[in-house]
Protein backbone atom coordinates (compact mmCIF):
# COMPACT_ATOMS: atom_id res chain seq x y z
CA UNK A 1 0.00 0.00 0.00
CA UNK A 2 1.42 3.38 -0.98
CA UNK A 3 -0.56 5.39 1.53
CA UNK A 4 -0.89 4.44 5.17
CA UNK A 5 -4.51 4.22 6.23
CA UNK A 6 -5.95 6.45 8.94
CA UNK A 7 -9.35 4.84 9.09
CA UNK A 8 -10.35 1.38 7.99
CA UNK A 9 -13.92 0.33 8.63
CA UNK A 10 -14.93 -3.27 7.95
CA UNK A 11 -18.64 -4.11 8.01
CA UNK A 12 -19.19 -1.72 10.90
CA UNK A 13 -22.75 -2.14 12.15
CA UNK A 14 -24.87 -0.63 14.92
CA UNK A 15 -28.32 -1.87 15.86
CA UNK A 16 -30.69 -0.35 18.38
CA UNK A 17 -33.23 -3.10 19.05
CA UNK A 18 -34.52 -4.14 15.65
CA UNK A 19 -33.45 -0.86 14.06
CA UNK A 20 -30.17 -0.99 12.12
CA UNK A 21 -28.79 2.54 12.33
CA UNK A 22 -25.53 1.70 10.58
CA UNK A 23 -25.66 -1.26 8.25
CA UNK A 24 -22.31 -2.92 7.58
CA UNK A 25 -20.30 0.01 6.27
CA UNK A 26 -16.81 -0.59 4.90
CA UNK A 27 -14.41 2.07 3.69
CA UNK A 28 -10.86 3.31 4.00
CA UNK A 29 -9.51 6.80 4.55
CA UNK A 30 -5.91 7.56 3.68
CA UNK A 31 -3.55 9.64 5.79
CA UNK A 32 -3.82 13.33 4.98
CA UNK A 33 -7.06 12.87 3.10
CA UNK A 34 -10.09 15.16 3.44
CA UNK A 35 -12.97 12.71 3.58
CA UNK A 36 -16.52 14.06 3.30
CA UNK A 37 -19.07 11.94 5.11
CA UNK A 38 -22.47 12.90 3.73
CA UNK A 39 -25.99 11.66 4.18
CA UNK A 40 -29.52 12.86 4.74
CA UNK A 41 -30.80 13.52 8.28
CA UNK A 42 -31.23 10.15 9.92
CA UNK A 43 -29.02 8.24 7.47
CA UNK A 44 -26.74 7.11 10.31
CA UNK A 45 -23.82 9.54 10.05
CA UNK A 46 -23.73 10.56 13.69
CA UNK A 47 -23.96 6.95 14.89
CA UNK A 48 -21.13 5.95 12.56
CA UNK A 49 -19.03 8.89 13.73
CA UNK A 50 -19.64 8.03 17.39
CA UNK A 51 -18.43 4.49 16.75
CA UNK A 52 -15.34 5.60 14.84
CA UNK A 53 -14.38 8.01 17.60
CA UNK A 54 -14.66 5.31 20.26
CA UNK A 55 -17.77 6.70 21.96
CA UNK A 56 -20.17 3.94 20.98
CA UNK A 57 -19.52 0.20 20.68
CA UNK A 58 -20.37 -1.39 17.35
CA UNK A 59 -22.87 -4.26 17.34
CA UNK A 60 -20.67 -6.04 14.83
CA UNK A 61 -17.87 -5.36 12.42
CA UNK A 62 -14.55 -3.72 13.19
CA UNK A 63 -12.49 -0.66 12.52
CA UNK A 64 -8.96 0.62 12.88
CA UNK A 65 -8.69 4.34 13.57
CA UNK A 66 -5.37 6.19 13.83
CA UNK A 67 -3.62 2.81 14.02
CA UNK A 68 -5.69 1.47 16.92
CA UNK A 69 -8.31 -1.22 17.00
CA UNK A 70 -11.77 0.01 17.87
CA UNK A 71 -12.65 -3.09 19.83
CA UNK A 72 -9.66 -3.26 22.15
CA UNK A 73 -8.07 0.19 22.09
CA UNK A 74 -10.88 2.74 22.09
CA UNK A 75 -9.13 4.81 24.80
CA UNK A 76 -6.02 5.00 22.61
CA UNK A 77 -8.20 6.15 19.75
CA UNK A 78 -9.68 8.96 21.84
CA UNK A 79 -6.17 10.21 22.65
CA UNK A 80 -5.16 10.26 19.02
CA UNK A 81 -8.13 11.93 17.42
CA UNK A 82 -9.61 15.40 17.57
CA UNK A 83 -13.34 16.11 17.53
CA UNK A 84 -15.37 19.23 17.04
CA UNK A 85 -19.01 19.82 16.28
CA UNK A 86 -21.20 22.80 15.62
CA UNK A 87 -23.13 22.19 18.80
CA UNK A 88 -20.49 21.63 21.41
CA UNK A 89 -16.95 22.73 21.22
CA UNK A 90 -15.76 25.33 23.72
CA UNK A 91 -16.78 26.50 27.17
CA UNK A 92 -18.56 29.80 26.64
CA UNK A 93 -17.97 31.14 30.13
CA UNK A 94 -14.24 30.55 30.02
CA UNK A 95 -11.81 32.95 28.39
CA UNK A 96 -10.12 32.05 25.12
CA UNK A 97 -6.82 31.23 26.82
CA UNK A 98 -8.60 29.32 29.59
CA UNK A 99 -10.24 27.08 27.02
CA UNK A 100 -6.86 26.38 25.45
CA UNK A 101 -5.37 25.72 28.88
CA UNK A 102 -8.27 23.40 29.78
CA UNK A 103 -8.11 21.27 26.65
CA UNK A 104 -4.31 21.24 26.75
CA UNK A 105 -4.56 19.82 30.27
CA UNK A 106 -7.07 17.17 29.22
CA UNK A 107 -4.77 15.98 26.46
CA UNK A 108 -1.80 15.87 28.83
CA UNK A 109 0.26 18.67 27.33
CA UNK A 110 2.96 20.22 29.52
CA UNK A 111 2.67 23.86 30.64
CA UNK A 112 5.48 24.75 28.27
CA UNK A 113 3.71 23.03 25.35
CA UNK A 114 0.44 24.75 26.18
CA UNK A 115 2.19 28.13 26.28
CA UNK A 116 3.86 27.60 22.92
CA UNK A 117 0.73 26.19 21.29
CA UNK A 118 -1.41 29.04 22.62
CA UNK A 119 0.88 31.69 21.18
CA UNK A 120 1.10 29.96 17.82
CA UNK A 121 -2.65 29.40 17.64
CA UNK A 122 -3.68 32.90 18.66
CA UNK A 123 -1.25 34.30 16.13
CA UNK A 124 -2.45 32.00 13.34
CA UNK A 125 -6.07 32.89 14.01
CA UNK A 126 -5.36 36.59 14.46
CA UNK A 127 -6.86 36.32 17.92
CA UNK A 128 -3.84 37.73 19.76
CA UNK A 129 -5.82 40.62 21.20
CA UNK A 130 -8.65 38.38 22.40
CA UNK A 131 -6.81 35.93 24.69
CA UNK A 132 -8.73 37.29 27.69
CA UNK A 133 -12.09 37.53 25.95
CA UNK A 134 -14.90 35.26 27.08
CA UNK A 135 -15.63 32.75 24.33
CA UNK A 136 -19.28 33.75 24.64
CA UNK A 137 -18.44 37.24 23.31
CA UNK A 138 -16.58 36.00 20.23
CA UNK A 139 -18.38 36.07 16.90
CA UNK A 140 -19.55 32.59 15.88
CA UNK A 141 -17.08 32.30 13.02
CA UNK A 142 -14.09 33.03 15.26
CA UNK A 143 -15.42 30.64 17.84
CA UNK A 144 -15.59 27.85 15.27
CA UNK A 145 -12.06 28.52 14.02
CA UNK A 146 -10.83 28.54 17.62
CA UNK A 147 -12.72 25.30 18.34
CA UNK A 148 -11.03 23.68 15.37
CA UNK A 149 -7.59 24.74 16.52
CA UNK A 150 -8.31 23.58 20.06
CA UNK A 151 -9.40 20.19 18.72
CA UNK A 152 -6.01 20.07 16.94
CA UNK A 153 -4.07 21.07 20.07
CA UNK A 154 -2.64 17.60 20.72
CA UNK A 155 -1.65 17.07 17.06
CA UNK A 156 -4.16 14.27 16.48
CA UNK A 157 -3.60 12.14 13.41
CA UNK A 158 -7.32 12.18 12.59
CA UNK A 159 -9.82 14.99 13.19
CA UNK A 160 -13.59 14.45 13.14
CA UNK A 161 -15.64 17.52 12.23
CA UNK A 162 -19.40 17.29 12.62
CA UNK A 163 -21.05 20.10 10.65
CA UNK A 164 -18.33 22.52 11.68
CA UNK A 165 -19.49 25.45 9.54
CA UNK A 166 -23.26 25.51 10.21
CA UNK A 167 -24.59 29.08 10.28
CA UNK A 168 -21.17 30.63 9.73
CA UNK A 169 -20.86 33.59 7.31
CA UNK A 170 -19.51 32.80 3.84
CA UNK A 171 -16.14 34.48 4.28
CA UNK A 172 -15.42 32.77 7.60
CA UNK A 173 -16.66 29.48 6.13
CA UNK A 174 -13.91 29.76 3.50
CA UNK A 175 -11.34 30.68 6.13
CA UNK A 176 -12.41 27.61 8.05
CA UNK A 177 -11.90 25.43 5.01
CA UNK A 178 -8.48 26.95 4.53
CA UNK A 179 -7.64 25.73 8.06
CA UNK A 180 -8.85 22.27 7.00
CA UNK A 181 -6.76 22.31 3.83
CA UNK A 182 -3.73 23.43 5.75
CA UNK A 183 -4.16 20.70 8.38
CA UNK A 184 -4.55 18.05 5.68
CA UNK A 185 -1.49 19.43 3.91
CA UNK A 186 0.49 18.82 7.12
CA UNK A 187 -0.68 15.19 7.14
CA UNK A 188 -3.75 15.31 9.40
CA UNK A 189 -6.63 13.19 8.18
CA UNK A 190 -9.91 15.11 8.09
CA UNK A 191 -13.26 13.36 8.42
CA UNK A 192 -16.02 15.92 7.93
CA UNK A 193 -19.82 16.11 7.66
CA UNK A 194 -21.68 19.07 6.19
CA UNK A 195 -25.02 20.19 4.82
CA UNK A 196 -23.35 22.69 2.50
CA UNK A 197 -23.04 20.88 -0.80
CA UNK A 198 -20.35 23.22 -2.12
CA UNK A 199 -18.19 21.97 0.75
CA UNK A 200 -18.62 18.41 -0.48
CA UNK A 201 -16.72 19.53 -3.58
CA UNK A 202 -13.75 20.58 -1.42
CA UNK A 203 -13.19 17.04 -0.17
CA UNK A 204 -10.71 14.61 -1.73
CA UNK A 205 -13.29 11.84 -1.53
CA UNK A 206 -16.88 11.74 -0.43
CA UNK A 207 -19.17 8.99 0.81
CA UNK A 208 -22.95 9.30 0.80
CA UNK A 209 -24.98 7.33 3.34
CA UNK A 210 -28.56 6.33 2.64
CA UNK A 211 -30.59 4.38 5.22
CA UNK A 212 -27.53 3.23 7.14
CA UNK A 213 -25.51 2.04 4.14
CA UNK A 214 -22.82 3.73 2.09
CA UNK A 215 -24.51 4.16 -1.24
CA UNK A 216 -21.66 5.89 -3.07
CA UNK A 217 -17.99 6.62 -2.42
CA UNK A 218 -15.58 8.36 -4.77
CA UNK A 219 -13.93 11.66 -5.62
CA UNK A 220 -16.44 14.46 -6.25
CA UNK A 221 -15.42 14.59 -9.92
CA UNK A 222 -16.00 10.86 -10.41
CA UNK A 223 -19.34 10.95 -8.59
CA UNK A 224 -20.58 13.80 -10.73
CA UNK A 225 -19.52 11.86 -13.85
CA UNK A 226 -20.96 8.54 -12.66
CA UNK A 227 -24.37 10.01 -11.95
CA UNK A 228 -24.23 12.19 -15.07
CA UNK A 229 -25.08 15.41 -13.20
CA UNK A 230 -23.42 18.80 -12.75
CA UNK A 231 -22.67 19.16 -9.06
CA UNK A 232 -22.35 17.24 -5.81
CA UNK A 233 -25.67 18.75 -4.76
CA UNK A 234 -27.31 16.91 -7.68
CA UNK A 235 -25.55 13.66 -6.76
CA UNK A 236 -26.71 14.02 -3.17
CA UNK A 237 -30.32 14.71 -4.04
CA UNK A 238 -30.38 11.85 -6.52
CA UNK A 239 -29.11 9.35 -3.93
CA UNK A 240 -30.80 10.68 -0.80
CA UNK A 241 -34.21 10.68 -2.47
CA UNK A 242 -34.01 6.90 -2.43
CA UNK A 243 -34.11 6.93 1.37
CA UNK A 244 -37.12 5.21 2.82
CA UNK A 245 -36.62 5.85 6.50
CA UNK A 246 -36.84 9.05 8.54
CA UNK A 247 -34.66 10.21 11.42
CA UNK B 1 -51.77 53.49 7.48
CA UNK B 2 -49.22 51.53 5.50
CA UNK B 3 -50.54 49.28 2.78
CA UNK B 4 -47.52 47.02 2.62
CA UNK B 5 -47.83 43.79 4.61
CA UNK B 6 -44.54 44.50 6.38
CA UNK B 7 -42.93 47.87 7.01
CA UNK B 8 -39.74 48.18 9.03
CA UNK B 9 -38.79 51.77 9.70
CA UNK B 10 -35.50 52.56 11.39
CA UNK B 11 -35.55 49.65 13.81
CA UNK B 12 -32.71 49.22 16.32
CA UNK B 13 -32.36 46.71 19.13
CA UNK B 14 -29.50 46.00 21.49
CA UNK B 15 -28.98 43.42 24.22
CA UNK B 16 -26.72 43.53 27.25
CA UNK B 17 -23.92 40.96 27.07
CA UNK B 18 -22.07 41.04 30.38
CA UNK B 19 -21.30 44.71 30.99
CA UNK B 20 -21.43 45.61 27.32
CA UNK B 21 -24.25 46.38 24.97
CA UNK B 22 -24.37 44.49 21.70
CA UNK B 23 -26.40 45.83 18.80
CA UNK B 24 -28.50 43.06 17.28
CA UNK B 25 -29.99 45.29 14.59
CA UNK B 26 -28.96 48.85 13.79
CA UNK B 27 -31.34 51.30 12.12
CA UNK B 28 -32.85 48.83 9.68
CA UNK B 29 -35.58 49.79 7.21
CA UNK B 30 -37.34 47.82 4.47
CA UNK B 31 -40.76 47.12 3.01
CA UNK B 32 -42.21 43.77 1.94
CA UNK B 33 -44.73 43.82 -0.91
CA UNK B 34 -48.04 41.89 -0.92
CA UNK B 35 -47.66 38.22 -1.86
CA UNK B 36 -43.89 38.35 -1.87
CA UNK B 37 -41.45 35.76 -0.56
CA UNK B 38 -38.96 38.06 1.10
CA UNK B 39 -35.68 36.48 2.19
CA UNK B 40 -33.45 37.56 5.05
CA UNK B 41 -30.10 36.10 4.12
CA UNK B 42 -27.27 36.14 6.61
CA UNK B 43 -25.15 34.13 9.03
CA UNK B 44 -25.91 33.39 12.70
CA UNK B 45 -25.79 36.55 14.76
CA UNK B 46 -26.73 38.81 11.84
CA UNK B 47 -29.90 39.99 13.61
CA UNK B 48 -32.44 37.91 11.70
CA UNK B 49 -34.21 36.44 14.72
CA UNK B 50 -34.44 39.82 16.47
CA UNK B 51 -36.27 41.20 13.44
CA UNK B 52 -38.67 38.26 13.46
CA UNK B 53 -39.36 38.69 17.14
CA UNK B 54 -40.01 42.41 16.73
CA UNK B 55 -42.36 41.86 13.79
CA UNK B 56 -44.28 39.11 15.58
CA UNK B 57 -44.72 41.46 18.60
CA UNK B 58 -42.59 39.34 20.93
CA UNK B 59 -39.85 41.94 21.32
CA UNK B 60 -40.01 45.72 21.63
CA UNK B 61 -37.45 47.66 19.57
CA UNK B 62 -35.24 50.31 21.23
CA UNK B 63 -35.89 52.68 18.34
CA UNK B 64 -37.98 52.86 15.21
CA UNK B 65 -41.37 51.48 14.23
CA UNK B 66 -42.56 48.34 12.54
CA UNK B 67 -45.95 47.60 11.00
CA UNK B 68 -47.65 44.43 9.86
CA UNK B 69 -50.60 45.10 7.56
CA UNK B 70 -50.64 48.64 8.90
CA UNK B 71 -50.72 47.63 12.56
CA UNK B 72 -47.98 48.92 14.82
CA UNK B 73 -46.05 46.07 16.42
CA UNK B 74 -46.02 47.78 19.84
CA UNK B 75 -49.46 49.39 20.08
CA UNK B 76 -51.55 46.99 18.01
CA UNK B 77 -49.87 43.72 18.97
CA UNK B 78 -53.25 42.14 19.64
CA UNK B 79 -54.37 42.64 16.04
CA UNK B 80 -51.10 41.45 14.61
CA UNK B 81 -51.16 38.18 16.53
CA UNK B 82 -54.43 37.27 14.83
CA UNK B 83 -53.15 37.72 11.31
CA UNK B 84 -49.62 36.38 11.38
CA UNK B 85 -48.21 32.88 11.45
CA UNK B 86 -44.78 32.36 13.01
CA UNK B 87 -42.46 29.40 12.72
CA UNK B 88 -39.57 30.08 15.09
CA UNK B 89 -36.08 28.76 14.42
CA UNK B 90 -36.18 26.43 17.37
CA UNK B 91 -38.81 23.68 17.13
CA UNK B 92 -41.53 24.92 19.45
CA UNK B 93 -44.43 22.53 19.18
CA UNK B 94 -45.51 20.27 22.00
CA UNK B 95 -43.19 17.27 21.77
CA UNK B 96 -45.48 15.16 23.97
CA UNK B 97 -48.57 15.77 21.87
CA UNK B 98 -49.21 13.81 18.71
CA UNK B 99 -49.24 15.38 15.28
CA UNK B 100 -53.03 15.73 15.22
CA UNK B 101 -53.16 16.94 18.82
CA UNK B 102 -50.70 19.71 18.04
CA UNK B 103 -52.74 20.73 15.03
CA UNK B 104 -56.05 20.77 16.87
CA UNK B 105 -54.47 22.64 19.80
CA UNK B 106 -53.23 25.47 17.58
CA UNK B 107 -56.49 25.49 15.63
CA UNK B 108 -58.48 25.84 18.86
CA UNK B 109 -56.35 28.80 19.98
CA UNK B 110 -57.55 30.63 16.88
CA UNK B 111 -61.15 29.42 17.09
CA UNK B 112 -60.82 27.35 13.97
CA UNK B 113 -60.25 23.74 12.93
CA UNK B 114 -58.14 21.73 10.54
CA UNK B 115 -61.24 21.03 8.44
CA UNK B 116 -62.04 24.72 8.03
CA UNK B 117 -58.71 25.54 6.41
CA UNK B 118 -58.02 22.16 4.91
CA UNK B 119 -57.55 23.47 1.35
CA UNK B 120 -54.72 25.69 2.56
CA UNK B 121 -52.69 23.03 4.36
CA UNK B 122 -53.67 19.87 2.49
CA UNK B 123 -50.44 19.59 0.45
CA UNK B 124 -48.38 19.74 3.60
CA UNK B 125 -50.79 17.79 5.77
CA UNK B 126 -50.90 14.94 3.26
CA UNK B 127 -47.19 14.38 3.85
CA UNK B 128 -47.49 14.18 7.64
CA UNK B 129 -50.88 12.47 7.83
CA UNK B 130 -49.39 8.95 7.88
CA UNK B 131 -47.77 9.93 11.21
CA UNK B 132 -50.74 11.72 12.73
CA UNK B 133 -50.78 9.49 15.84
CA UNK B 134 -47.05 9.88 16.40
CA UNK B 135 -45.75 12.25 19.06
CA UNK B 136 -44.18 15.37 17.59
CA UNK B 137 -40.94 14.71 19.47
CA UNK B 138 -40.54 11.40 17.63
CA UNK B 139 -40.76 12.86 14.13
CA UNK B 140 -37.78 13.25 11.79
CA UNK B 141 -36.35 16.73 11.22
CA UNK B 142 -38.07 17.15 7.88
CA UNK B 143 -41.42 16.01 9.27
CA UNK B 144 -41.15 18.28 12.33
CA UNK B 145 -40.57 21.16 9.99
CA UNK B 146 -43.67 20.32 7.95
CA UNK B 147 -45.81 19.96 11.06
CA UNK B 148 -44.55 23.33 12.35
CA UNK B 149 -45.45 24.91 9.02
CA UNK B 150 -48.89 23.33 9.16
CA UNK B 151 -49.46 24.69 12.69
CA UNK B 152 -48.29 28.16 11.65
CA UNK B 153 -50.83 28.12 8.80
CA UNK B 154 -53.80 26.65 10.63
CA UNK B 155 -55.56 30.03 11.15
CA UNK B 156 -55.01 31.15 7.55
CA UNK B 157 -52.59 34.00 8.38
CA UNK B 158 -52.08 36.92 5.98
CA UNK B 159 -48.39 37.11 6.72
CA UNK B 160 -46.16 34.15 7.48
CA UNK B 161 -42.84 34.50 9.32
CA UNK B 162 -40.41 31.61 8.91
CA UNK B 163 -37.18 31.87 10.88
CA UNK B 164 -34.55 29.54 9.43
CA UNK B 165 -36.99 26.77 8.55
CA UNK B 166 -34.30 24.82 6.65
CA UNK B 167 -31.32 25.10 8.99
CA UNK B 168 -29.68 21.76 9.72
CA UNK B 169 -32.02 20.07 7.29
CA UNK B 170 -30.52 18.01 4.48
CA UNK B 171 -30.52 19.15 0.86
CA UNK B 172 -33.44 16.93 -0.15
CA UNK B 173 -35.82 18.11 2.59
CA UNK B 174 -34.75 21.69 1.91
CA UNK B 175 -35.78 21.42 -1.73
CA UNK B 176 -39.14 19.91 -0.77
CA UNK B 177 -39.78 22.66 1.77
CA UNK B 178 -39.19 25.41 -0.77
CA UNK B 179 -41.60 23.74 -3.17
CA UNK B 180 -44.24 23.95 -0.43
CA UNK B 181 -43.55 27.65 0.14
CA UNK B 182 -43.91 28.37 -3.56
CA UNK B 183 -47.31 26.69 -3.53
CA UNK B 184 -48.41 28.79 -0.57
CA UNK B 185 -47.61 31.88 -2.56
CA UNK B 186 -50.51 31.01 -4.84
CA UNK B 187 -52.78 31.52 -1.81
CA UNK B 188 -51.59 35.16 -1.67
CA UNK B 189 -49.82 34.78 1.65
CA UNK B 190 -46.90 37.14 2.16
CA UNK B 191 -43.84 35.39 3.52
CA UNK B 192 -40.70 36.56 5.26
CA UNK B 193 -38.18 33.75 5.50
CA UNK B 194 -34.62 33.71 6.80
CA UNK B 195 -31.83 31.34 5.89
CA UNK B 196 -28.09 31.01 6.33
CA UNK B 197 -27.92 29.05 3.06
CA UNK B 198 -27.04 31.55 0.35
CA UNK B 199 -28.18 29.20 -2.42
CA UNK B 200 -31.75 29.53 -1.15
CA UNK B 201 -31.72 33.27 -1.85
CA UNK B 202 -32.47 32.66 -5.51
CA UNK B 203 -35.78 31.05 -4.46
CA UNK B 204 -37.04 34.35 -2.98
CA UNK B 205 -38.65 37.21 -4.89
CA UNK B 206 -36.52 39.77 -3.10
CA UNK B 207 -33.85 39.40 -0.47
CA UNK B 208 -32.10 41.48 2.15
CA UNK B 209 -28.49 40.50 2.76
CA UNK B 210 -27.87 41.05 6.45
CA UNK B 211 -24.69 40.96 8.53
CA UNK B 212 -23.89 42.26 12.03
CA UNK B 213 -27.27 43.95 12.34
CA UNK B 214 -26.90 45.91 9.11
CA UNK B 215 -28.46 45.42 5.72
CA UNK B 216 -25.80 45.08 3.05
CA UNK B 217 -28.20 45.15 0.11
CA UNK B 218 -31.87 44.68 -0.73
CA UNK B 219 -33.03 43.69 -4.20
CA UNK B 220 -34.21 40.83 -6.37
CA UNK B 221 -31.66 38.00 -6.43
CA UNK B 222 -31.08 38.67 -10.12
CA UNK B 223 -30.40 42.37 -9.63
CA UNK B 224 -28.03 41.67 -6.76
CA UNK B 225 -25.90 39.37 -8.89
CA UNK B 226 -26.11 41.77 -11.86
CA UNK B 227 -24.65 44.50 -9.68
CA UNK B 228 -21.45 42.53 -8.99
CA UNK B 229 -18.75 45.06 -9.75
CA UNK B 230 -15.65 43.10 -10.78
CA UNK B 231 -14.81 40.37 -13.25
CA UNK B 232 -15.28 36.96 -11.63
CA UNK B 233 -13.38 33.93 -12.88
CA UNK B 234 -13.49 30.27 -11.96
CA UNK B 235 -10.11 28.52 -11.78
CA UNK B 236 -9.20 24.92 -11.26
CA UNK B 237 -6.13 22.70 -11.48
CA UNK B 238 -4.73 19.40 -10.24
CA UNK B 239 -3.63 20.92 -6.94
CA UNK B 240 -6.53 22.94 -5.62
CA UNK B 241 -5.06 23.93 -2.24
CA UNK B 242 -1.80 25.14 -3.76
CA UNK B 243 -3.79 26.95 -6.43
CA UNK B 244 -5.73 28.75 -3.72
CA UNK B 245 -2.58 29.86 -1.92
CA UNK B 246 -0.87 30.89 -5.18
CA UNK B 247 -3.84 32.95 -6.35
CA UNK B 248 -4.30 34.63 -2.98
CA UNK B 249 -0.72 35.91 -3.16
CA UNK B 250 -1.11 37.62 -6.54
CA UNK B 251 -1.28 41.40 -6.74
CA UNK B 252 -3.96 41.61 -9.43
CA UNK B 253 -6.26 39.27 -7.50
CA UNK B 254 -8.74 41.07 -5.22
CA UNK B 255 -10.05 37.90 -3.62
CA UNK B 256 -9.82 34.17 -4.16
CA UNK B 257 -11.87 31.58 -2.31
CA UNK B 258 -13.00 27.98 -2.84
CA UNK B 259 -16.34 27.77 -4.57
CA UNK B 260 -17.69 24.31 -5.33
CA UNK B 261 -15.58 22.62 -7.98
CA UNK B 262 -13.60 25.81 -8.65
CA UNK B 263 -11.89 28.65 -6.91
CA UNK B 264 -13.66 31.92 -7.55
CA UNK B 265 -11.25 34.71 -8.34
CA UNK B 266 -12.27 38.37 -8.21
CA UNK B 267 -10.10 40.50 -10.50
CA UNK B 268 -9.58 44.15 -11.34
CA UNK B 269 -9.99 43.46 -15.05
CA UNK B 270 -10.42 40.51 -17.42
CA UNK B 271 -7.16 41.29 -19.17
CA UNK B 272 -5.28 40.01 -16.17
CA UNK B 273 -6.28 36.38 -16.79
CA UNK B 274 -3.61 35.33 -19.36
CA UNK B 275 -0.89 36.86 -17.21
CA UNK B 276 -2.19 35.08 -14.11
CA UNK B 277 -2.28 31.77 -15.98
CA UNK B 278 1.36 32.25 -17.03
CA UNK B 279 2.39 33.00 -13.49
CA UNK B 280 0.56 29.93 -12.19
CA UNK B 281 2.18 27.69 -14.80
CA UNK B 282 5.57 29.04 -13.76
CA UNK B 283 4.70 28.00 -10.19
CA UNK B 284 4.22 24.43 -11.42
CA UNK B 285 0.42 24.27 -11.71
CA UNK B 286 -0.79 21.59 -14.09
CA UNK B 287 -4.10 20.98 -15.85
CA UNK B 288 -4.94 24.61 -15.25
CA UNK B 289 -8.33 25.86 -16.40
CA UNK B 290 -9.93 29.29 -16.14
CA UNK B 291 -13.38 30.29 -17.29
CA UNK B 292 -15.71 33.21 -16.54
CA UNK B 293 -17.43 32.42 -13.24
CA UNK B 294 -21.15 32.57 -12.58
CA UNK B 295 -21.85 35.22 -9.96
CA UNK B 296 -24.02 33.95 -7.10
CA UNK B 297 -25.59 35.68 -4.10
CA UNK B 298 -22.78 34.28 -2.00
CA UNK B 299 -20.16 36.04 -4.14
CA UNK B 300 -22.12 39.27 -3.71
CA UNK B 301 -22.43 38.76 0.03
CA UNK B 302 -18.70 38.29 0.32
CA UNK B 303 -18.03 41.35 -1.83
CA UNK B 304 -20.24 43.41 0.48
CA UNK B 305 -18.39 42.00 3.50
CA UNK B 306 -15.05 43.11 2.04
CA UNK B 307 -16.24 46.73 1.88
Amino acid sequence: MNFPLSIESINLTKRFGDFTAVDSISFQVKKGEIFGFLGANGAGKTTAMRMLSGLSKPTSGSAVVAGYNLEFQSEKIKQNIGYMSQKFSLYEDLKVKENIRFYGGIYGLTDQQIKEKSEFMLHQLNLGGSANTMVRSLPLGWRQKLAFSVAMLHDPSVIFLDEPTGGVDPVTRREFWQLIYSAADRGTTVFVTTHYMDEAEYCDRVSIMVDGRIEALDTPVNLVNTYKVKTMADVFVKLARKATRGE
Amino acid sequence: MHKSPIVVDGISKSYPVGKEKVNAVTNISFIVNPGEIFGLIGPDGAGKTSLFRILTTLLIPDNGNAYVEGFNTVNDYHEIRKIVGYMPGRFSLYQDLSVEENLSFFATLFNTSLEENYDLVKDIYNQIEPFKKRRAGKLSGGMKQKLALCCALIHRPHVLFLDEPTTGVDAVSRTEFWTLLRKLQDQSITMMVSTPYMDEASLCDRVALIQNGNILDIDTPKEITNKFENPLWAFRSDQMYKLLLDLQQMDNVIACYPFGQHHHVVLHQDQDVPEILDQLKAKGQTNLKAEPGIVTIEDCFMQQMRK
